[in-house]
């Protein structure tokens, strides 16, 4: 069999060639899956370089034909945070744990920005990818895994400017700062996740589209963006690390504002869900996928 | 070992009705179903119909019962109309949808062409959208890169590489989608219909690449609606309708069973019972045949044999001069030539009565390929009056088959134009300056 796919292939290129001698000819089975299945991932891995052209794709076409391309990275969380530090810092005079309005608000709003990007992006990539996917096989968690990734590009962009206005306010970045990473990881995993179950969702259901907006405008006030989690007392506040994004809000502020209590729990509490959140939405989305054909 | 590609076992798929046109539900319908469905089901346990499922009715299977082998190499062609479940087929065995029953084994890497272009993007360049394209139908950066300047050069693009797409032509634009899925190189490759975009030229260009393809030792699944491309490029061609196999074997034999709409006999025609047979008090039609040299009825020919046209009738009346003829059509209704009776023996002499059997002889390498129509009719000569007239009497299958040396086409393996195919004499002559 090995030295027939490579007579078979020998008019093809030699690299399709020695992939086929080494593995031998892989056999595919199709048949109709029940209930749940694997979630291939080592065949998403596969596909790794469909995902980066994905990416690829996505950032080229993101700021086309804008005026400010990728300045509108920067300016829809600069602004926003210019009302809310108006508005809630000015005028309602909410305490930002010691830290001006402005950089207190601005360091929430920079990973947030990355997760609701991500969440409204990815719930509906799959129903705007709908002609590849009744065209094309691959892996069809490639499609929101890429566009939650997207964000990552605006993401650096604003980081930037957060570092920019914290050298203004006079903040130098401390140890802790080596923890961002993986709040930047738990937003991606909390954004994923959300996106993995909506996304599945909208391909049978296109309220999503209309849910998306209302969910992320109440997942902002119930998220500590423009007031801090110290207003809650424990336990409750480490309960209210089942929001992940708590935990990534308040991760970021801990690590580069070094705002006083190290939120250790609420970040243990809100991994844990988003984890959660993510196998689960990874295994539904699998369970539908098959159907994303037919029905997208 | 085992030199099978594709294994497909009772493979069938249902949908559901209606689908197409609301093609979501909305949550409120699901919430709303799901409210009041066991109070349905309570109904139905109350009336005694437990068992029926509600989902009966609202289903219809676009696939049912399909199985087949392919072995490694084979071109195999599948055909059918608008609706029989050949795209369907093609999707499943490209993983795209599952299938709802059955199952398929298919050894090797596999290409589906299910379309030209995917996952092209406008805003993007030439060259980005090779990459992204490339990628989408399962190639690799290196694959990519290695091919990039013959994917290029197969498109005619050079100049336009580092130009949007959106600012090509169609043309250009559909060059450019079939050059990089052209150059997909898997073992199997499943291919929809793609050779019924660009222009004339380009397609020719696209049907000698498939024949490349084909030539190259891969497993080709092959849908098309053009039965020349059909009958020329496979061995092999498996015919549906209503989503089960209704033909499955020689390709030219598949194509003439569709094309006629399943009527086996249509290569051989009789007429047993005189009542309703074509025909006048003079003359009456018994029987229209399409036979090989040796005799043998067959409903499609090789492209460079001979073969008869017979045509059996009754002479009802004694003492005039008749002359049968044919009138040969092809598939755009182009009357290709008439064949009229010349037989020294009968020409200007009243036939006696009886039974006659007269056999017209069509020389090979004269048709193209195709489909044609014979028109059959018996007239008199002499006052020049037709006894009867028997429309599309039989059908005739013209193939190539491409290991033929001895035809009009020589080394082109595309498309050929017109309406006759004669096989001349060439010569070159050759000086060295």
């Amino acid at each position: 069999m090995i030295a027939g796919g490579r007579m078979l292939t020998e008019r093809v290129n030699l690299e399709a060639g020695l992939l086929n001698a080494e593995n031998g000819a892989p056999v595919i089975r199709i048949e109709p899956s029940v209930g749940w299945i694997s979630l291939r991932l080592n065949e998403l891995w596969q596909y790794r370089e469909l995902l980066y052209f994905l990416v690829w794709r996505d950032v080229k076409v993101r700021y086309k034909q804008t005026v400010l391309g990728a300045g509108w990275a920067i300016i829809q969380p600069f602004f926003t945070m210019v009302v809310f530090s108006l508005f809630f810092g000015k005028l309602a005079k909410i305490p930002s744990d010691g830290i001006p309005y402005p950089i207190f608000s601005f360091a929430a709003l920079v990973p947030w920005t990355f997760f609701v990007s991500g969440l409204s992006q990815a719930s509906n990539s799959l129903v705007g990818s709908g002609h590849i996917i009744k065209k094309v096989y691959f892996p069809r968690l490639a499609i929101p895994i890429a566009s939650v990734l997207v964000g990552i590009v605006d993401f650096i962009l604003s980081f930037m400017t957060l570092l920019a206005m914290m050298y203004y306010y006079g903040i130098s970045i401390t140890m802790n700062a080596v923890w961002v990473p993986l709040f930047i990881a738990l937003a991606f995993v909390t954004s994923l996740g959300v996106s993995l179950w909506l996304a599945a969702l909208n391909v049978q259901f296109r309220d999503v589209r209309y849910v998306v907006p209302f969910i992320t405008q109440i997942w902002l006030f119930a998220t500590p963006i423009v007031y801090p989690s110290s207003l809650l007392s424990e336990p409750w506040r480490t309960l209210y690390g089942i929001n992940p994004m708590v935990g990534v809000v308040e991760g970021f502020r801990w690590a580069l504002l070094g705002t006083s209590t190290a939120p250790g729990a609420i970040i243990f509490v809100s991994s844990l869900v988003a984890l959660l959140v993510l196998i689960g939405g990874a295994y539904y989305f699998r369970r539908m996928e098959k159907t994303f054909a037919d029905i997208v | 070992m085992n030199d099978i590609s594709i294994r497909v076992e009772n493979i069938g798929k249902r949908f559901q009705i209606g689908q197409k046109e609301e093609s979501y539900r909305t949550l409120r319908d699901t919430i709303v179903d799901s409210f009041y469905a066991p109070f349905r089901k309570a109904g139905r346990i109350l009336k005694g119909r437990a068992a029926e499922t509600p989902d009966n009715k609202k289903t219809m299977w676009a696939l049912r019962d399909i199985s087949f082998e392919v072995r490694k190499g084979d071109l195999i062609g599948i055909i059918g109309r608008n609706g029989a479940g050949k795209s369907t087929l093609l999707k499943i065995l490209s993983r795209i949808t599952e299938p709802t029953s059955g199952c398929a084994e298919i050894r090797g890497r596999v290409g589906s062409l299910l379309e030209v272009g995917t996952g092209f993007h406008a805003e993007l360049t030439g060259r980005e959208n090779i990459y992204l394209n490339g990628a989408i139908l399962g190639m690799s950066r290196v694959e990519i890169k290695q091919k990039f300047d013959d994917i290029v050069a197969f498109a005619e693009v050079e100049k336009f590489i580092d130009t949007p797409v959106k600012h090509y032509s169609s043309g250009m634009y559909l060059r450019l989608a079939f050059a990089v899925a052209s150059s997909l190189d898997p073992e199997i490759l499943i291919v929809d219909e793609v050779l019924a975009v660009g222009d004339a030229r380009f397609q020719k260009k696209c049907l000698n690449k498939m024949e490349d393809i084909g030539q190259s030792g891969r497993t080709v699944l092959f849908v098309s609606h053009s039965m020349p491309a059909i009958t020329r490029l496979c061995k092999r061609a498996i015919l549906l309708e209503d989503g089960m196999i209704k033909a499955d074997g020689l390709s030219h034999q598949v194509v003439h069973q569709y094309v006629n709409n399943g009527s086996s006999t249509s290569a051989a025609r009789d007429w047993p019972d005189p009542a309703n047979a074509p025909g006048s008090d003079i003359a009456r039609l018994r029987g229209i045949r399409v036979i090989t040299e040796d005799g043998k009825i067959t409903d499609s020919v090789d492209i460079s044999k001979t073969f008869g046209i017979e045509m059996e009738y009754d002479v009802l009346t004694q003492g005039h001069v008749l002359m049968p003829y044919h009138h040969i059509f092809n598939e755009e209704n182009v009357n290709i030539f008439q064949a009229h009776d010349t037989d020294a023996e009968w020409r200007q002499r009243p036939r006696p009565a009886g039974r006659y059997r007269s056999i017209v002889w069509i020389y090979g390498n004269l048709l193209a390929e195709g489909m044609l129509y014979v028109s059959s009719g018996i007239t008199r000569v002499d006052v020049a009056e037709p006894q009867f007239y028997e429309k599309d009497a039989v059908t005739i299958q013209v193939f190539e088959d491409m290991d033929n040396a001895n035809t009009a086409r020589g080394d082109w393996s595309g498309d050929m134009g017109g309406v006759v195919r004669p096989f001349f004499k060439w010569s070159t002559q050759y000086k060295k300056k």
